[in-house]
């Protein structure tokens, strides 16, 4: 059942140290700044964070970097223009890194919440990324084992919500925010507004209201500029 | 015909896509393809953050933060556009449902090997994005670059020193003194600007 709660402190509230967080966005579209304020604010450490970028400029995913809660990030692009926390924290060995494709990002994930155990990939077959892991030929194709990615919890930012959950997002702010939902133990969503059941078409649903615990509205949301595109 | 620049070779790229294509751009020298498309072409543009139907780059009140490409630059929304997350995104490319992609390069081997994600360098920042899934997604990779390093090393070479992004899948090579067709039995010069087939066969020991 969807819980519709009144702040994102309380949207967060029970996130353990240690816990693996999934943070939808790809840049900052799609980021859930409130959700990663108020997780950053509930002071939870030794994070593993998955999330596509290691946070830009000095809000959000980087201000959370940038205060130690975090242990280890798995990302397909932590480098950019604008990722300076993430890069002086890793080049200081104060951060762990994995790195993985985006679409292996993006299936692992998907994986996860499908309840599947692993599958056989083609992408990164002969590259560093696939070193040490387990291989097989099928039809002439090798591919390589890739296991899911579950997280304790996931922390998505969608564009409007019934009180049911049932979620609809905003252009490529969408991204991970379908995915991660599925594969964590606890969902929550920021969202715009929150709405009674039947304002939303059924036939416009995303995410299903069963993949999603807990629901905030932050009318108005942080929009944080990318510092120089690129990555 | 003298050597091609990076306009003059993205309108090259930009001819050799079959109309009606789906086709993704990668982030860099490649997004310069876009602006030589005919526009009855029937491009179909696809970025791998979640859309199909990209439309050009955003100005003015058209900049959107929730809409924008892979380069995270803001983007438009032209009429047939659709969204999507990010594992339909990459079924895209895995399932062979995207036509042509194309990507820049530190090294193409003649055997179509690509190497263009990491310089392998010891306090460089490992970033792999999409780059790996789209190598070896699209049913044709096309690479764009220029031929050599500023050095004067050649970046098509026997066989890539960067690690790899992908194993044999770069179809065709862009570049600034000519265009390779990497096929089964070897290498193909295309077309030549600015120096002798023979001439370059010989700097690139090919």
């Amino acid at each position: 059942m969807t819980l519709v709660v009144e702040s994102a402190d309380e949207a967060v509230a029970g996130v353990s140290d240690g816990a693996t967080v999934l943070v939808g966005g790809f840049g900052t579209a799609g980021q859930p700044m409130e959700l990663i304020d108020a997780l950053r604010r509930l002071g939870a450490k030794d994070l593993t964070v998955v999330s596509n970028n290691a946070g830009n400029g000095s809000q959000g995913l980087a201000a959370l970097l940038a205060a130690g809660q975090v242990r280890r990030i798995v990302c397909s692009f932590p480098r950019q223009k604008d990722s300076y926390v993430f890069d002086e924290l890793y080049r200081s060995k104060r951060i762990e890194l994995e790195v993985v494709p985006q679409g292996n990002l993006a299936e692992r994930l998907r994986a996860a919440g499908a309840g599947i155990g692993a599958f056989y990939c083609p992408t990164g077959v002969g590259t560093p990324l696939a070193e040490g892991k387990e291989t097989r030929t099928i039809d002439g194709r090798e591919y390589v084992l890739e296991f899911p990615i579950h997280g304790d919890v996931a922390l998505i930012k969608a564009h409007q919500a019934d009180t049911l959950g049932n979620l609809v997002y905003r252009k490529t702010a969408r991204n991970f925010g379908p995915v991660m939902a599925t594969a964590a133990k606890l969902t929550v969503a920021q969202v715009t507004s929150v709405s009674s059941p039947g304002s939303i078409d059924p036939e416009a649903v995303v995410t299903p209201g069963i993949f999603v615990d807990r629901v905030v509205a932050c009318p108005s949301p942080a929009v944080l500029a990318e510092e120089g595109a690129a990555g | 015909m003298s050597r091609l620049d990076r306009a003059g070779i993205a309108r090259r790229v930009a001819a050799d896509i079959p109309p009606g294509s789906y086709v993704n751009l990668g982030i860099g020298q490649p997004t310069l393809v876009a602006d030589y498309l005919a526009p009855d072409s029937g491009v179909i543009l696809h970025t791998e953050n979640g859309m199909l139907g990209m439309g050009r780059a955003a100005v003015g009140d058209e900049v959107d933060p929730d809409l924008i490409n892979a380069g995270k630059v803001p983007v438009t929304e032209p009429p047939g556009a659709s969204y999507f997350h990010h594992a339909d995104s990459f079924a895209m490319m895995r399932g062979g449902h995207l036509d042509v992609c194309v990507l820049g390069a530190f090294q193409v081997s003649f055997a179509g090997d690509l190497a263009n994600w990491h310089t392998g360098e010891p306090d460089a920042i490992p970033a792999v994005g999409g780059a790996m899934d789209l190598a070896i997604g699209a049913k044709s990779v096309y690479v764009m670059m220029t031929l050599f390093t500023d050095a004067g090393a050649p970046k098509l070479v026997p066989s890539c020193t960067y690690p790899l992004t992908g194993l044999r899948c770069v179809s065709r090579v862009y570049t600034d003194y000519g265009v390779f067709l990497i096929e089964p039995d070897g290498v193909t010069i295309r077309e030549t600007y600015g120096i002798e087939e023979p001439d370059l066969r010989g700097k690139l020991g090919l």
